[in-house]
């Protein structure tokens, strides 16, 4: 074993945030942290997202509460120990409740020269890196850009750095289960996480069933991986390197049921669960698209619910698919992210004219074009207002955690079928791969969001017959008649033409068509009724009101909390209804001073919120294709208000 | 166990719209023959679903006393695919146009093809924009001089069959809208091919591309110009049946006199052949409507029909695995208990 010095002992740089709790002393042989920020980083084919996700779950199951930010490059895999091709995982793991992945990282494990220099900027001031000392060879070092060896000139006084040669551990871990060393190095990666899971005293036994279980095919990997695993573990314990492992004492979370949940995951079993709660089977229309195609993969598993998928030709196929599902009675669906919305946008047009429940998602990502697929950006809201021709306003609800994105999926459905109309489900890259512990609710508690069709005739004739007006509606709600296809006697023709007002026949007729549009857009208005007021948490008489959508949510949450408990009387709120907006909202944003709206856009939200109610705000924004730390939204509450904390 | 089907007439199934063709348009004896047909297929009224584009023919669904959609323009076999897959008790037709299903929306009208949706497909031929008044479209022949083409058109034209079998469509057949007939006895054999059936329909534009198909459809020349199609028999035309099909290892299917090949020689039509290639030097044998063209049904092969695997796999699931609980399925990750 050579090599591998300690040149600080961790410190705890973290302590001074504010949001960071109190804790009695460790026990003895540990040193008890109340939360620590790890980020893995290496090549793409290391398998660093594997990493991070294994010890999430491992943490999750210990009972930490905890926030994933997942980071990967577009390219599946670009050449080996290049800058373009790092790939990094970064996870929060706490003993009390948190709401976002951590700011700056405590915690940062390189496996690669190109993985350092990439992320070490991340790191906070004094943090400890660990390196795989094997991979700063001089041919990864030129790779990376560097000059010099970065392990040996100094650049890295400063922080604590563990240098581990773990790719000649792992070699030397494998070899004698007669693994080729080649094939041997691509275990490495099971031994960072051993050798962090000891540094953090994460439970190994799940993880090994995890290992065994993951790899089960191919029973060579699967006990090199083991064997890598024990090594790493077995190395923190013994190489002296560390003074001692630390504890992160579980969190205290309201009791319950819990699993470990990304966006994606939860959006597609809040679809299967809108389908169970309707009573309509399920239909998904959708084209592969980073990062919406996990809702599609995820839904095509669950056909013992009914649920059926098509990938579909391209974006409109997906979303024509869908339409022809919604006129047969499915609760149907159509996945997407940015440029499919674009290409969407006549079908959601056609989808405003015909009136018919459909969920439109968008798992929005940086942009314009194909921009930065991998990376989340929330710059879709005014295109899911506007971006259709004509007058045709449609629903648009926001998810604001990984896990709300199932009862956000839920609420969708009940507007699109309570009104038939199609709803616009905004997340994001970031909700999509991040996950977060969830506390499983119970399916009695789920709202009914059933409804009927029609199925006689309803309207009479100055004739005296009866027949069936497919554009009647319901006075309360505004929501046409939808009778289904195979339905005696109501036989109906629908389009995107313009139609009469009841009847539903095509009308070029000037006040019909002023009539319509305007029946429309107080259709979707009138939802502002059935939807709940905005909540706001905090003093009555605080200086500044924080205003978020989406995914801000937790960064939101997390830098108010800081503000406050330095005495600052800050006040949030955040909307999940963007259109129509909550009908206090108007009263709300003129009860405070000051109102500061942090988007990852240039100000979308921003624009609405003054146009709608000529009420001035703040914007605060951020276009780096990933999420708000608290530090920043901490920093810029600070600046609305002036002076020092 | 079923109730019987009510006995209907053609005015059962014509609806109260008023029909906006322009006069003498080909439409409206493809609308008739459809009319004609309907009470003889045994199905419900309110179990046949008309979906469409945008294009003349895209009005059709209104004019038919059953479910319709008029959607967007070429998004037509997409959307018929979504109901066709979820509504297997619904028989499914989409009406198109050449500009609709071969140009803004060629991509759908493979897809659907290829996965054998059960859907029939009427694509009304007429080689003309006639909505958008007159410009060429993607059937148009080279050099056609069109408002967008003033000096003729440089498009190399589609052949809609010979699309529809590249993609191995399981149901190909041409029909034209001066045989009523024909057209009858075409689209029953659409109807009742499960999966997609796909039908060519010549149609007279009267107004920005008259006599497009005259050369060979009218009623004067029409024995000579058109090539029959019927399965299990030598394919023969001509007033005397003295012309003939032979398929030769060098050029192909090619038209030959009977008399200098003998009778044993002729191509003996065979719908169901699975290989797809001689259903598409059939559909080569004319470079347009001016020579002898083959009418009928080209193919008609059985593939697994998509909206009933999509079924079968959701009855394997349960079969296997149970209806789906939602509480297990919240549950059928790692989980944990708190408190």
């Amino acid at each position: 074993m050579s090599g591998a010095t300690a040149r600080r002992t961790i410190t705890g740089g973290w302590a001074d945030l504010s949001d960071t709790v109190e804790r009695k002393s460790a026990p003895p042989g540990t040193e008890r942290l109340d939360r620590v920020i790890i980020r893995f980083a290496g090549d793409s084919g290391d398998g660093m997202q594997l990493t991070g996700d294994r010890f999430t779950s491992a943490s999750a199951i210990f009972g930490n509460d905890l926030a994933t930010l997942p980071d990967f490059p577009a390219e599946i895999r670009a050449p080996a120990g290049t800058l373009a091709g790092v790939s990094a995982f970064q996870v929060h793991i706490s003993d009390h409740d948190i709401t976002t992945p951590g700011d700056a990282p405590n915690v940062l494990v390189a496996m690669n020269p190109a993985a350092l220099r990439n992320e070490l900027p991340r790191l906070e001031p004094g943090g400890t890196v660990i390196v795989n000392e094997d991979a700063f060879a001089d041919r990864n070092l030129t790779k990376a850009g560097y000059a010099t060896n970065p392990l040996t000139d100094g650049s890295l006084e400063g922080y604590t750095v563990f240098e581990v040669p773990m790719s000649s551990l792992t070699l030397g871990a494998v070899e004698p289960l007669g693994v080729k060393p080649r094939d041997a190095e691509r275990s490495k990666n099971f031994f960072a996480l051993g050798l962090v899971s000891w540094m953090y005293t994460r439970p190994v036994d799940d993880t090994l069933r995890w290992i065994e279980a993951k790899f089960a095919k191919v029973p060579l990997v699967r006990d090199a991986n083991v064997a890598a695993f024990k090594a790493g573990h077995a190395f923190g314990e013994t190489a002296e390197l560390f003074d001692h492992p630390y504890q992160i004492d579980p969190a205290a979370l309201p009791p319950g049921t819990y699993t470990s949940i990304n966006g994606n995951t939860a959006l597609a079993w809040g679809l299967v669960a809108a389908s169970q709660l309707s009573q309509l089977p399920l239909f998904l229309g959708s084209y592969p698209i980073t990062p919406a195609s996990d809702i599609l993969h995820e839904l095509s598993k669950h056909k013992a619910f009914g649920v059926r998928t098509l990938q579909a030709e391209d974006e409109i196929a997906g979303i024509g698919a869908a339409i022809g599902a919604a006129y047969g009675g499915h609760l149907a669906v159509t996945t997407t992210s940015g440029p499919g919305m674009a290409l969407k946008a006549e079908a959601m047009g056609l989808a405003v004219s015909l009136e018919l429940p459909l969920l439109i998602i968008d798992i929005q990502r940086g942009g314009p074009s194909t921009g930065l697929p991998t990376k989340t950006e929330a710059a879709d809201l005014l295109m899911a207002y506007y971006g259709r021709h004509g007058e045709s306003p449609l629903p648009i609800i926001a998810a604001r955690s990984p896990s709300d994105c199932f009862f956000a999926a839920i609420e969708a459905a009940r507007i699109a079928i309570k009104y038939r109309t199609p709803v616009i489900l905004l997340s994001d890259g970031y909700l999509a791969n991040g996950s977060e512990p969830w506390r499983l609710p119970e399916v009695a508690d789920l709202p009914d969001i059933s409804t009927t069709f029609a199925t006689a005739p309803n309207h009479t004739m100055q004739s005296g017959e009866e027949v069936f007006w497919p554009y009647l509606r319901d006075p309360d709600t505004l929501a046409r008649a939808w009778a289904l296809p195979g339905t005696p006697d109501l036989m109906h023709r629908i389009g995107g033409l313009e139609k009469e007002d009841g009847s539903g026949n095509i009308s070029y007729d000037a006040d019909n068509h002023e009539r319509m549009v305007h029946l429309r857009a107080a259709k979707v208005a009138g939802i502002a009724k059935d939807i709940p007021e905005v909540v706001v948490e905090g003093p009555d008489d605080a200086d500044l009101l924080v205003l978020g959508w989406g995914s801000t949510w937790g960064a939101i949450d997390a830098a108010v909390n800081r503000v406050r408990n330095n005495g600052r009387k800050v006040a949030k709120a955040h909307l999940t209804h963007l259109n129509p907006f909550p009908q206090n909202l108007g009263d709300v944003l003129r009860r405070f001073p000051n109102v500061l709206v942090p988007e990852m856009n240039l100000g979308q939200l921003s624009r609405l919120l003054r146009a709608e109610y000529l009420v001035d705000v703040r914007s605060v924004t951020k276009m780096r294709g990933e999420p708000f730390t608290a530090g920043e939204l901490e920093s810029a509450i600070l600046d609305t208000l002036g002076g020092n904390p | 166990m079923t109730d019987l089907i009510p006995v209907t007439t053609r005015k059962d199934w014509s609806s109260d719209q008023e029909v906006r063709w322009c006069p003498g348009c080909g439409d409206y004896s493809i609308l008739s023959a459809v009319q004609l047909l309907m009470p003889d297929l045994g199905v419900r009224r309110e179990d046949m679903a008309f979906v469409s584009g945008i294009g003349c023919a895209a009005r059709f669904p209104y004019y038919m006393n059953t479910y319709g959609l008029h959607s967007i323009h070429g998004r037509a076999p997409a959307i018929a695919t979504g109901l066709a897959m979820t509504r297997p008790d619904l028989h499914v037709w989409v009406v198109t146009g050449d500009g609709d299903s071969l140009s803004i929306g060629g991509n759908h009208l493979i897809h659907a093809l290829r996965r054998n949706i059960n859907i029939t497909i009427l694509l009304f031929n007429n080689q003309i924009y006639g909505l958008t008044k007159g410009q060429y479209s993607p059937t148009s022949e080279v050099g056609k001089v069109t408002k967008s083409t003033p000096f003729g058109s440089l498009d190399h034209p589609f052949n809609p069959l010979s699309l529809a079998i590249g993609a191995e469509a399981s149901f190909v057949a041409r029909t034209h809208d001066m045989d009523r007939a024909h057209m009858l006895e075409t689209f029953r054999r659409a109807h009742e091919h499960k999966g997609a059936a796909f039908v060519e329909v010549f149609q007279n534009c009267n107004v920005f591309n008259d006599a497009a198909f005259e050369g060979v459809t009218a009623k004067t020349v029409r024995d000579d110009m058109l090539i029959p199609l019927r399965h299990g028999e030598p394919i023969r035309f001509g007033r005397e049946a003295q012309h003939g099909v032979v398929l030769d290892a060098q050029n192909g299917a090619r038209i030959v006199e009977v008399a200098d090949v003998g009778e044993d020689a002729l191509l003996v039509h065979d719908e169901a052949r699975t290989d797809p290639s001689v259903a598409f030097m059939l559909s080569r044998l004319a470079r347009g409507p001016y020579e002898p063209t083959p009418i009928g049904v080209f193919r008609a092969v059985e593939r697994l029909e998509y909206g009933s695997e999509v079924n079968r796999q959701l009855v394997d699931a349960v079969a296997s695995k149970g209806v789906g609980n939602l509480a297990a399925l919240l549950r059928s990750g790692s989980t944990w208990e708190v408190g």
